[in-house]
């Protein structure tokens, strides 16, 4: 017999999240995943102009507001049958990749560490040190990253005017045409920032951290000398063993990012236990347990539709339950990393599986890869050529925009009719995530994740739930839109 | 001072905003100026019971509330439930929370353009019934109604705009905390006019461009917005491009419109957001306080003035002819 527990609100997951918890013999039998904040976008950019979602994507989310645009612009690139010029390309990705980066910066220092503060922990030999600096808001790493993020962030206001929410990512390219000098001081922006990481969170050079290729490696080189947020962390997730904590489906899912001239720098894909292509047209939303009215069947996302109801049987949260080929899968940068083909990802999954540890090294470990593109990208640029072509798009006709945002796949899905959008799909990363349950009432990645876990039925909640939750990266204002 | 921070039918991007503050680490700042977050979702160390329990006190006033920052529109729907939005942990709707704590705290301050006016949740057919704190669009009213007071005396404080500026938030904090912020300060909509009385047009860098109408046609073009591509920076009542954002950027820096987004309705401009629209040629939108006949004189003017300079560097997203350069005394 178990006993229902409501948990909520969790905090620091930008944005609302409510969990029931059903708890047998002082564990959690079930869990219920409930997003419980719906404002209706697909429903306000039905009638809209095309180009106008570029002013209202965005605003879906204050954290991957350039990923939003980023997928509209490809979007309504793909309605319009184009590709931005070279210089638009490079510009598209250094935006995606400084809000992905300061995502995955923020993540790690304010939203994942501070819970290691928790006095639950106090017993622990780590606790007084990672207290001290993790703490929110009074630690001493909050107040060191801030303005560093900051600092980073000033490559937005040179790429994209500010963040969040900008207009400069358009489907033919950039608004923003940068000449030698602003390229200038990009580049001492990004070796701020590098020399950041590498002092402060790694303890090591990115090159040195990227070429670690397993978890024997790993263990190796933090027991090494050099300090660094990271390796903090590893020390925490040994003792707490958080490698075996929070283990989801195992099925990984990336729709690849960062386009180079021939290809992707993380290329697309399916990953469960081998390599597999990757059918996005195999994606499903199934809306059997969300309060959405619909007729019966999944639907894939170009078919889909958004019309919420107030009261429906068995319907527990305002988020669909997007399914590939009717499996759950994770999304994020594990999942991405896992995908690509990188050693030490492929290494962490193989032997444990999804993990706390393993999402959190995956994201510190594109902090590793992706600046060095960033600074690549930089060079490649060349001021006087194009930045930008315009997009004209038929009175009929339809566009799908995939990227990856810092916390996973998010796709965009536009009908254009008449001129004006007939349908809009979104399906955010943590709506694959923290989806409830399907038609065969199969978990969601998160439900599943925190089965099994400790919990009492009046107690406090134990942090690994916290730990597990967060690991996730969850963006629960994308998640329903 | 403390504050309670509730984040409501929004996007959390004021809060993503205010946390690229550039002001040095901005924990320390709030402290400097005796401001005590008593809690705030995407910060603070307290979730689940623990954060349920500190809002059950501040809604039942047994924890006092100097200020309460609501970030997000006020989601009425469906049909006055408020049941688009119920937060987490209970049955209760936000903007029921919202209404109890807001006639317990001191001051009412709307972070952002959502909770001022309704923002973009209330774009469209406005599907959740999203209204600002005190305002539904140009109206007043809103959740809390036009004569709601805080118990200090002020109607509800809008920092608008979508996102508004880091500073924009931190500065009304600081001066309600140091007791500097009185309805002298607000403009008609509320708004504290150290950046409401600004235009955005004040500081644009492509000010040679609007001074010969010298426009951009296409996106990535250097010459001014206005003509073509929507920009309202001649109308748009805030500071940001005296006060720039992210180090160095603007939305006329970043080369795209500025689609007045510290204003109500802005959601809603009734054209294309990036098209100026216009009557016999003439934009709709003229510049505040501006004549139309003599914004209609000066611009054929100072059109059939402009000099081949900025005519062609207008249309190119690089200069293609840099100003002559003079010798001799002058």
């Amino acid at each position: 017999m178990s006993t229902r527990r409501i948990a909520g609100p969790f905090n620091r997951v930008e944005g609302d999240l409510e969990i029931s918890l059903d708890i047998a013999d002082g564990r959690i039998a079930a869990a219920y995943v409930n997003s419980p904040l719906y404002r209706g976008f697909e429903q306000i950019l039905q009638g809209k102009l095309p180009a106008d979602a570029l002013v209202l994507v965005p605003r879906i989310c204050g954290i991957c507001s350039v990923a939003q645009s980023a997928a509209a612009a490809l979007a309504l690139a793909d309605a319009a049958a184009i590709e931005p010029p070279h210089n638009g390309r490079l510009a598209a990705n250094l935006t995606l990749a400084a809000e992905n980066m300061a995502d995955h910066l923020t993540h790690f220092y304010l939203f994942f560490m501070p819970d290691f503060a928790r006095a639950e922990y106090a017993g622990r030999r780590w606790y007084g040190s990672t207290a001290g600096r993790f703490r929110a808001i009074t630690g001493s790493a909050p107040n060191q990253v801030l303005p560093e993020r900051a600092r980073f962030m000033q490559m937005m206001g040179l790429l994209a005017g500010k963040w969040p929410h900008t207009l400069a990512v358009q489907p033919g390219g950039s608004t923003r045409p940068l000449q030698s000098s602003e390229i200038f001081r990009l580049h001492r922006i990004l070796r701020e920032f590098r020399t950041f990481l590498e002092t402060v969170s790694f303890g090591a050079t990115l090159e040195e951290f990227a070429s670690i290729a397993d978890r024997s490696q790993l263990e190796a080189w933090r027991t090494r000398a050099g300090g660094g947020d990271l390796r903090t962390f590893l020390a925490i997730a040994g003792d707490l063993d958080l490698w075996h904590l929070g283990r989801g489906t195992d099925r990984f899912m990336s729709y690849g990012c960062y386009r180079e001239e021939d290809g992707q720098l993380f290329p697309a894909g399916l990953w469960h236990g081998g390599a597999a292509a990757l059918e996005v047209e195999a994606i499903e939303e199934d809306i059997s347990h969300a309060w959405y009215a619909a007729a019966g069947l999944p639907q894939h996302p170009a078919a889909g539709s958004t019309l919420p109801v107030a009261e429906k049987e068995g319907a527990y949260s305002w988020c669909k339950a997007p399914r590939l080929a009717g499996q759950v899968v994770e999304t994020g940068a594990l999942a991405r990393q896992v995908v690509a083909g990188h050693p030490l990802a492929r290494d962490m999954v193989e032997s444990d599986g999804g993990s706390v540890a393993g999402r959190v090294v995956a994201r510190l470990l594109e902090l590793a890869l992706v600046v060095p593109a960033m600074e690549r990208w930089l060079t490649e640029l060349v001021p006087g050529a194009p930045w930008c072509i315009t997009a004209r798009l038929a009175d009929e006709t339809s566009g799908v925009g995939l990227v990856e945002a810092a916390r996973g796949s998010l796709g965009h899905w536009m009908t254009v009719r008449r001129g004006r959008i007939h349908n809009y799909q979104i399906i955010a990363p943590t709506t694959w995530n923290f989806s409830p349950r399907d038609t065969q009432g199969q978990p969601g990645a998160l439900e599943q994740a925190l089965a099994g876990l400790p919990a009492s039925t009046n107690g406090p909640l134990p942090a690994v739930i916290d730990h597990v939750v967060r690991s996730f990266d969850p963006c629960m204002v994308c998640t329903v839109h | 001072m403390n504050i309670l921070w509730l984040q409501s039918g929004g996007c959390g991007g004021c809060t993503l905003s205010w946390l690229g503050s550039e002001h040095g680490p901005l924990f320390r700042l709030l402290t400097d100026e005796s401001i005590e977050l008593l809690w705030h979702p995407s910060i603070s160390e307290a979730g689940v019971d623990e954060a349920r329990d500190l809002i059950e006190q501040c809604a039942a006033g047994s924890t006092a509330v100097d200020v309460l920052c609501i970030e997000g529109s006020l989601l009425r729907g469906p049909q006055g439930t408020g049941g688009f939005h119920r937060f987490g942990g209970g049955a209760q709707p936000m903007i029921e929370w919202v209404r109890q704590i807001a006639v317990r705290a001191r001051h009412v301050v709307a972070v952002g353009s959502c909770s001022s006016f309704g923002g973009i949740t209330a774009a469209g057919m406005n599907p959740t019934d999203a209204c600002g704190l005190q305002y539904d669009g140009e109206a007043a009213g809103g959740l809390l109604g036009p004569d709601f007071r805080g118990r200090a005396g002020l109607p509800v404080i809008n920092v608008a705009g979508c996102p508004p500026h880091p500073d924009w938030i931190t500065e009304t904090l600081a001066a309600l905390a140091h007791g500097r912020l009185g309805a002298e300060h607000l403009d008609d909509y509320g708004r504290p006019r150290f950046f409401a009385d600004q235009l955005v047009h004040h500081g644009c860098p492509r000010n040679e461009y609007y001074e010969f109408k010298a426009s951009a046609s296409r996106h990535s073009e250097q010459g001014c917005l206005m003509e073509q591509l929507g920009c309202k920076g001649t109308q748009a009542h805030a500071d940001c491009n005296q006060r720039l954002w992210n180090g160095e950027g603007s939305c006329l820096r970043g080369g795209y419109a500025c689609i007045r987004c510290t204003d109500p309705g802005f959601e809603e401009p009734g054209h294309p957001f990036e098209t100026t629209p216009k009557v016999a040629g003439i934009p709709l939108g003229l510049p505040a306080d501006m004549p139309k006949a003599w914004f209609i004189a000066l611009a054929a003017l100072s059109k059939s003035a402009t000099p081949a300079r900025v005519r062609e560097n207008a249309t190119a997203d690089h200069l293609l002819r840099a100003p002559s350069v003079k010798r001799g005394r002058r």
